[in-house]
């Protein structure tokens, strides 16, 4: 038994409307084909969270990009950038969706590539991948993590720069999907995901959702104290059977 | 929950950051999660300059409850000032 050899970079990719985009991009080293994972940060930043969780699943065998959707706000501490995006209301849906098919770009035109794509998200950013599994046609693999905002029931929620629900565009989802929930969550609370749920079943799409009770939101999170050990360990090990068998094989260490 | 909701209040003052003193016109308020508190959730508060583009903010994140002390605390100051210094505020 060993471990896999990572390698990390900084890289640029070809964000909307032709911007350079700025993102951390981790792999297993060597010549190995490798399944990518496109994985979207929250709201707060593009954190220490968010590129540990992007180690991590290059340490499981998966090449993964983790755009920072904030670039165009220049350089600058993360927390400090995230203050000014949240200030204006965070960054619209349209250019989301333009970031995420530069990186679906930038992964396949890499080497090492098995030509499969998945994209993942944590709280606003399992909305955001809810958004772009029906927003960008290509990929393999959706995975939802406590996605809120994916149903909408306060109308202020829909502003000009999320004019749409995305459960509402639920019927162009071609990918299978994983969600991963915390019943005590607010956001989205348990209704909201047996309405997802059922909207899934009713299109007659793939999917698995998997609902941990003693959770709230965020349960990943070691470093937080809405970390339970149980339920995330039980929730990685979905994520990766998940993305082996969608997006894999993933690489394994001898 | 990742909130997008931000109120904003604009005020008069100033504030210190790391470079000195600055005006500030703006306070962004907020309930999320906090970058550094240890909490789930804090009352984040950002005062920024936005006439000059907010090139700089000063930062607190606070839990739920101490946030509430400190607005009761905040009128209870500008109550007994008030009546020190013979104001109306």
């Amino acid at each position: 038994m060993s471990y896999l050899p990572m390698t990390t970079d900084i890289v640029s990719f070809e964000g909307h409307n032709g911007a350079k985009g700025q993102a951390y991009y981790a792999r297993p080293s060597g010549s190995q084909k490798l399944g990518g994972v496109i994985l979207i940060h929250h709201l707060p930043a593009w954190d220490d969270w968010c590129i540990e969780a992007c180690r991590k699943l290059a340490h499981f065998g998966f090449a993964c990009i983790a755009p920072n959707l904030y670039f165009r706000e220049g350089p600058g501490s993360p927390d400090d950038v995230g203050a000014k995006v949240r200030a204006r209301g965070g960054v619209p849906d349209e250019q989301f969706l333009g970031d995420t098919a530069g990186c679906m770009k930038f992964l396949r035109a890499q080497q090492e590539s098995n030509g499969k794509v998945a994209v993942m998200g944590f709280c606003s950013g399992g909305r955001h991948a809810w958004l772009a599994g029906c927003g960008l046609p290509g990929f393999d693999a959706i995975v939802d993590c406590w996605g809120g905002n994916v149903v909408v029931d306060d109308p202020k929620d829909i502003t000009p720069a999320r004019p749409v629900a995305p459960i509402d565009l639920t019927a162009k989802m071609t990918a299978p999907v994983l969600g991963i929930f915390g019943n005590e969550d607010q956001r989205p609370n348990p209704d909201q995901v047996n309405r997802t749920e059922e909207i899934l079943k009713k299109l007659g799409k793939t999917y698995e959702f998997h609902r941990y009770d003693g959770v709230g939101h965020g349960f990943f999170a070691a470093e937080r104290p809405a970390y339970r050990a149980e339920q995330a360990t039980d929730g990685w090990k979905k994520v990766y059977a998940f993305l082996d068998k969608n997006i894999g094989p993933r690489v394994k260490a001898s | 929950m990742c909130s997008y909701i931000v109120d904003k209040v604009r005020l008069t003052g100033s504030a210190k950051g790391q470079a000195g003193w600055l005006d500030v016109d703006t306070a962004n308020v907020y309930f999320d999660h906090p970058y550094h508190a240890m909490l789930d959730h804090a009352l984040g508060i950002d005062f920024v300059n936005e006439r000059d583009g907010a090139p700089e903010r000063i930062a607190v994140e606070l839990s739920a409850e101490s946030a509430k002390q400190l607005a009761l605390s905040i009128l209870v100051a500008l109550k007994r000032g008030a009546a020190e210094h013979g104001e109306t505020v």
